[in-house]
């Protein structure tokens, strides 16, 4: 399974996590991660983990995540993402799916 | 309905919990059978109120809708705190999911806030316990200072115990003193003000702390409330609320934050890394190759079983109504007129049949359905879907009622509730019914043998499949002019896999059944009459009655589409009442004739090959039976757009059957 394999990567350094993480980018990520920092949930490699800094988008729809445990703090691991469509995270114990507009409106906080 | 006077032995109590905490198991289980299944006065959402005795008194228990929180973002968070807030129940139940312990005392966090007693219902403490997350029960509740009381509601374990719970918050409410969230340190001093301009001046079932605490979330219902309560004020609150545009964030993470304290004792996580059966099970079924081919395959699976368990049974029922039943009723009906046993044979008896003959099919769309959902796929499902779904504007989970569809467009029409986006739930009602159902395909499999011969079987299959690709084109149609493109957000919990509930599936079944039955079956048996007083009247010959001249009034318009014989266009309308009617219409019109052809073949002999494919074109494609139709207004809530779609699938329907005849009788 890539997820193993790209988490095993993630213990050995750092610039190799980034490799698996470009990798693991589609044609959909934004141009703001030209520095190779992922910026929101959606850019995260499948295997790796995020601590959340902030949402965006509109109320409706922050709400909603913050209710399901996306709050600023909260540790995400990310369990399935292909680069596009909707991707599988697991938030305070619990898998979610989120589409990928969705995911990009969850920022992460820079290591 | 519950009403606002209640007689003193019964007490009210509230079920309360989130999406897959097994809710529902924990509310059949102390109600049995005994349940009134509505609709929440004014809304679409469903209403489950049960009773339960007590030795001498009743409780009667309110199943709130699933939601994550208590913010007015969705219909059923409305719903649910509007009822606490204003019906006050006598105690709530919250059901808790143990593997999601955290996600479910946000909700306790919430409710924690309205001044009803809690106890809490720690459901799943088997499936925790598999995936290795081990909860102390006893440290829980002393840190909540909350009743909490360990579950298995599948099992039937601990779900007496929760009653008794209640019973003892309700013997002495005053103890009742929980430890309550605070949210001093994120936004004290605002709370206060806004506290101190709403006090004793709201209605008087709204507590001015948690009003306050929702005007700062920025929670639209109660900022109208407060506007109204307290105009002369509303200038100083917009102005706290402006500056503080961003307190929702800080409140949810302050709610968490005490979550997380109640939590930190009571619960030993697993150690990392650990795969469980739920990683297991899910690198297939959401896999990107792997997941969509593993819901084909369940698709195959129910098809089989409607093929090899209902289709036996309804063919059997079929006869007997077609046989015993009908010669029954003439012999009883001997010496009435006979435009009584007309209508009692033929329109009556007909009709009925026609809802009862339906019933085994969907019992086990049902069950399949009921399975699956219970196990804790049908959200895989919608995942591995979603991408597909969304080019149409459609949400994943549009996949299931667009499955049941398959079935019977009925259920699929009400299926769509599963939907919370508005806008995805609208689009999959006006799609369902270009799923053909299996009386459209049942009347097209009847006469595609007599009109094309050994080619039948590919012309079958093309017929589906122009259905479907006329649903994703017109899917993406509708999604780009009327609703200007839009993506609906897709945020779903995926549960964990879990053993299924026969109780749970078999309840559900029953339901479901039940409703369909209830809201179809008198549809369908009104229209059937209409339809046979039409096709009798006004003197018991189908040659010169209303209907009959209605079909030769159209004849221009059906000559467009090569159907310039009033039979078969009067064929086609009379399956407005229910699709098969199609065929017992034709066989009352093309009676035997004396040249030992079956009923298909005397059909196809006033059909040209391309006249008879755009008949059945039209068969498939056609406006939606009387019975969706009523679903559609009912799920909706608007005529425009049930109108607007059954105006569509007309135009759709006279498009393609045009183009078919006309390209066809070129060739």
């Amino acid at each position: 399974m890539r997820w193993a394999w790209t988490w095993r990567r993630r213990c050995f350094s750092v610039s190799e996590e980034r490799n698996g993480l470009r990798r693991g980018m589609g044609p959909q990520s934004s141009p703001a991660s030209a520095d190779d920092v992922p910026r929101s949930l959606a850019e995260l490699a499948a295997g790796t983990t995020g601590v959340v800094s902030s949402l965006r988008g509109g109320r409706g729809l922050t709400t909603r995540l913050l209710a399901l445990g996306f709050t600023p703090g909260a540790e995400v691991t990310i369990m399935q993402n292909r680069g596009r469509g909707a991707m599988i995270v697991m938030v305070r114990g619990v898998r979610v799916a989120l589409g990928r507009g969705q995911a990009a409106k969850v920022e992460i906080a820079a290591r | 309905m519950v009403s606002h006077a209640r007689p003193e032995s019964v007490t009210v109590v509230a079920l309360a919990g989130q999406p897959n905490v097994g809710k529902s198991t924990v509310f059949n289980m102390l109600t049995g059978l005994d349940q009134h299944v509505g609709n929440w006065p004014g809304k679409t959402i469903e209403q489950k109120i049960g009773d339960c005795d007590r030795g001498e008194r009743r409780i009667r228990l309110v199943d709130l809708p699933g939601t994550y929180s208590l913010t007015a973002n969705s219909e059923e968070e409305r719903v649910a705190r509007d009822f606490i807030i204003r019906e006050r129940p006598d105690v709530v139940m919250v059901i808790v999911n143990a593997a999601a312990l955290e996600r479910g005392l946000y909700l306790v966090a919430e409710l924690l806030m309205l001044p009803v007693p809690l106890v809490i219902g720690l459901n799943m403490i088997d499936v925790a316990e598999a995936h290795g997350v081990h909860i102390d029960v006893g440290v829980l509740e002393a840190a909540l200072q909350v009743p909490v009381v360990g579950l298995v509601a599948t099992k039937n374990r601990g779900v007496r115990d929760l009653v008794d719970a209640a019973d003892r918050v309700l013997a002495d409410p005053a103890a009742f003193a929980p430890e309550r969230p605070t949210f001093s340190r994120a936004h004290g001093p605002q709370l206060d003000h806004l506290r101190s301009l709403v006090a004793g001046r709201l209605p008087d079932c709204y507590p001015a702390d948690w009003v306050a605490l929702k005007l700062l979330e920025g929670d639209t219902e109660v900022a109208g409330l407060v506007r109204t309560a307290v105009p002369d004020a509303w200038g100083d609150i917009e102005g706290v609320l402006t500056q503080h545009e961003d307190a929702y964030l800080d409140i949810a993470g302050s709610r968490y934050q005490w979550v997380g304290r109640m939590v930190r004792a009571a619960v030993a996580h697993p150690r990392a890394g650990v795969i469980t059966t739920t990683d297991r099970i899910d690198r297939v079924a959401t896999h990107h190759i792997w997941g969509p081919l593993v819901l084909l395959a369940m698709f195959a699976l129910v098809f089989w079983l409607i093929y090899a368990i209902a289709d036996p049974i309804v063919q059997w029922l079929g006869e007997l109504v077609a046989g015993p039943v009908t010669s029954a009723a003439e012999a009883v009906l001997a010496g009435a007129p006979a435009w009584l046993s007309g209508l009692v044979v033929d329109g009556l008896i007909n009709g009925a049949g026609t809802v009862l003959t339906f019933v085994p099919i969907l019992v086990i769309f049902f069950a399949a359905l009921g399975v699956l959902e219970d196990v804790g796929y049908l959200a895989r499902a919608a995942y591995v879907m979603d991408p597909s779904m969304h080019h149409l504007g459609l949400h994943g989970k549009s996949v299931l009622p667009l499955m049941i569809g398959f079935g019977c467009n009925v259920p699929a029409v009400m299926g769509a509730r599963i939907i919370e986006d508005r806008r995805a739930r609208l689009l999959t009602i006006l799609l369902v019914p270009l799923v053909p159902c299996t009386a459209r395909l049942a009347v097209v499999a009847f006469l595609a043998p007599a009109f094309f011969g050994a080619a039948s079987a590919p012309v079958l299959w093309g017929l589906v499949a122009a259905n479907l690709l006329i649903l994703f084109v017109v899917g993406a149609v509708v999604n780009r002019v009327v609703f200007g493109g839009t993506r609906t957000a897709f945020i779903m919990e995926l549960p964990l896999y879990h053993r299924p509930n026969p109780r749970t599936i078999g309840l559900f079944v029953w339901r479901s059944t039940v409703a369909f039955v209830k809201k179809a079956g008198g549809i369908i048996i009104i229209v059937s009459v209409v339809v046979w007083a039409l096709s009798s009247l006004p003197d018991g010959d189908p040659e010169t009655s209303i209907l009959a001249s209605l079909g030769r009034l159209l004849e221009p318009l059906g000559a467009l589409v090569g159907l310039s014989d009033w039979r078969l266009i009067v064929a086609l309308l009379s399956s407005f009442a229910a699709k098969e009617n199609t065929i017992a219409t034709l066989g009352v019109l093309f009676p035997p004739d004396g040249s030992g052809l079956g009923l298909a073949e005397r059909v196809a002999v006033v059909l040209t090959p391309a006249a008879a494919l755009a008949f059945l074109v039209i068969q498939m494609t056609f406006i939606p039976c009387a019975a969706t139709v009523a679903v559609m207004r009912k799920e909706t809530g608007s005529w425009r757009w049930t109108v607007g779609g059954v105006g569509l699938l007309l135009a759709i329907a006279l498009i393609a059957g045009t183009l078919v005849y006309q390209i066809g009788s070129r060739l």
